[in-house]
């Protein structure tokens, strides 16, 4: 199981990394390998304004449907359109290619009530 | 007869006494009696006998001999008889998508074809496999558009059926959605009026080819407009005047959905017909229904599933794009064997058939010096003229002479109280738009 150890967590399995207040978000390898294939990606529209831990996207493997929720608050900046002809790219890469939305970030204090790598690897183990 | 309830006399005793009420009436005694459905008060079952004789001696007030010339939505199509030989068929004898439907590839495969030739038919890229008639696949096309735009109103053309509209309003009734209504000028969709209410929070313009009024039109202009401002354009469509008319797909609309009474189904009193929803590619994801694919087995063989599921409320839950979660499968099988048969020169001949059986009505209706014939705009099989008196009372006349004469637009439209909506399909004879012509000159001058 792939942890990204300078990246940050939700409990519903999203991540998110910062680099000069843009946030970038996907979903975990825990995820995407849970998911299974990924057939379609509805991503969100540019401008769209974000809350922490409200609906950004929702993503379909064959026999299910999933909601994807923002780890943190802000603008749309940018959406992964790569994602509307290989969905799959989530389960290729999750962290990297398989991103989906960049975010300006509003408050990087909500940080504090997402997990970090190390505490993220505990969450899965005591999940089991 | 049983009235199908399993619980004895005893039973309902023992289980009113357990919640500690004295009797049934008691336990809705919180609903006021004019708020009380009719049902509370059925009488008593009766014999199958007597039920037959009740229903016959209904059943004889029907005049079914009369030679109609009533559209509105409906049309008296000449329905092969292949059509009822194979949907009797026990193989394809299931009302709706079947349980476990990739064991039953015959009823999918007949679905397949039946989305392909509803594509072709429009020329629009993607249909799912039918949904209950077309009012229902209007009203799912107007939320399919507030789902992609997320904007909350809809412009509504009146040339639409008025009973489509009042499908839509009702469903919608307790959500929080705007209608707007455009008036109809000249027979067609008011261009001006609607260019008006278009703005940031409009989904979608609705509008009908041919419509209610029988009027042909081309909406190129409204879907260019329409798509600038980012706003979505449905079409309701007559599906076998598209032998001869501009397809929605050729004219760019975004959703067109149609009643598939005309194709091979009789006029049922209502039902049970199909509706077709048709979409582009790129919105196939907020088309509800069932829509079948075709792939390969694990052997590699050709094969149908039912596909895109993910949208669907098994899946998705409440999120799902509708609740509807069948077809009308017999329904639509009947219209696939009808297009089958007929297909490309055949539609196109019956669609041109209806048109001239309708011109040369119009032309008969003419010669009478009470009628006036709108000729505003051009129309396909069915068109409006004006009566020096009520429409309502003539239609009552032509019942004693043998025909269901047309539908009167002072049901719907207010200020037409002395207009008749008259519809002529291929089945009408020279011999019987005479006589017609006859009966209804004789009443005006009578």
């Amino acid at each position: 199981m792939d942890i990204q150890n300078d990246f940050f967590y939700t409990k519903e399995h999203e991540w998110v990394s910062i680099e000069d207040n843009i946030a970038t978000v996907g979903i975990s390898d825990y995820a995407q390998e849970a998911l299974g294939d990924i057939t379609f990606v509805e991503l969100p529209h540019v401008e769209d304004e974000i809350e922490q831990f409200g609906q950004i996207a929702s993503v379909e493997s064959v026999k299910a449907a999933s909601d994807i929720f923002s780890p943190i608050s802000g603008k749309i900046i940018e959406v992964n359109t790569d994602l509307e002809s290989q969905p799959g790219l989530i389960n290729k890469s999750p962290y990297h290619k398989g991103w989906i939305a960049k975010i300006e970030v509003s408050d990087s204090e909500e940080l504090s009530n997402l997990m970090n790598a190390e505490e993220y690897e505990n969450f899965l183990e005591s999940e089991g | 007869m049983i009235p199908y309830i399993p619980h004895t006399h005893n039973d309902v005793e023992e289980m009113l006494k357990v919640i500690g009420v004295s009797s049934i009436n008691d336990l809705f005694g919180d609903i006021k009696t004019h708020h009380a459905p009719r049902s509370f008060q059925l009488p008593q079952g009766k014999s199958e006998f007597e039920v037959v004789e009740y229903l016959k001696k209904v059943a004889a007030k029907n005049r079914s001999n009369l030679i109609p010339f009533i559209g509105a939505g409906y049309y008296d199509h000449y329905i092969p008889s292949a059509i009822s030989a194979l949907v009797s068929r026990g193989e394809f004898y299931t009302a709706y998508t079947p349980y476990q439907p990739e064991c039953s590839q015959g009823t999918l495969q007949a679905l397949y074809e039946f989305q392909s030739s509803i594509c072709t038919l429009t020329s629009m890229e993607a249909a799912n496999a039918s949904v209950y008639e077309g009012g229902t696949a209007l009203y799912e096309a107007a939320m399919m558009a507030i789902r992609i735009t997320k904007r909350p109103k809809i412009i509504m053309d009146s040339g639409v059926s008025p009973i489509y509209r009042k499908i839509i309003k009702s469903y919608t009734s307790n959500l929080n959605f705007e209608f707007q209504e455009t008036p109809v000028i000249h027979g067609k969709a008011d261009r001006a009026s609607i260019e008006r209410l278009c703005d940031k929070k409009t989904a979608a313009i609705i509008v009908q080819n041919p419509n209610f009024f029988g009027v042909m039109d081309d909406h190129s202009d409204i879907v260019e407009k329409a798509h600038s401002q980012g706003i979505l354009v449905i079409q309701s469509v007559y599906p076998i005047s598209l032998g001869l008319l501009k397809t929605p797909g050729e004219m760019g609309v975004d959703i067109a959905t149609g009643d598939g009474q005309s194709l091979g189904l009789s006029l049922n009193f209502g039902g049970p017909y199909f509706g077709f929803m048709t979409t582009r590619k790129k919105y196939i994801r907020q088309m509800p229904g069932r829509i079948v694919g075709q792939t390969v087995d694990g052997q590699g063989r050709r094969c149908f599933v039912n596909t895109l599921q993910a949208r669907e409320q098994h899946i998705r839950r409440e999120k799902a794009t509708s609740n509807i979660c069948t077809n009308a499968a017999l329904c639509a099988l009947q219209g696939l064997i009808y297009l089958s048969l007929l297909g490309k020169e055949g539609i196109r001949e019956l669609a041109e058939l209806n048109f001239h059986k309708a011109e040369f009505m119009r032309r008969e209706l003419e010669k009478i010096k009470w009628v006036v014939v709108k000729r505003s705009s051009a129309t396909f099989n069915e068109f409006t003229v004006c009566l020096p008196q009520s429409a309502s009372i003539v239609v009552e006349q032509m019942v004693d002479k043998g025909f269901a004469a047309g539908f009167p637009l002072g049901r719907y439209y207010k200020e037409m109280e002395n207009y008749l909506l008259i519809s002529v399909t291929e089945k009408r004879t020279k011999e019987e738009i005479i006589k017609y012509a006859q009966a209804l000159n004789n009443i005006l001058n009578g």
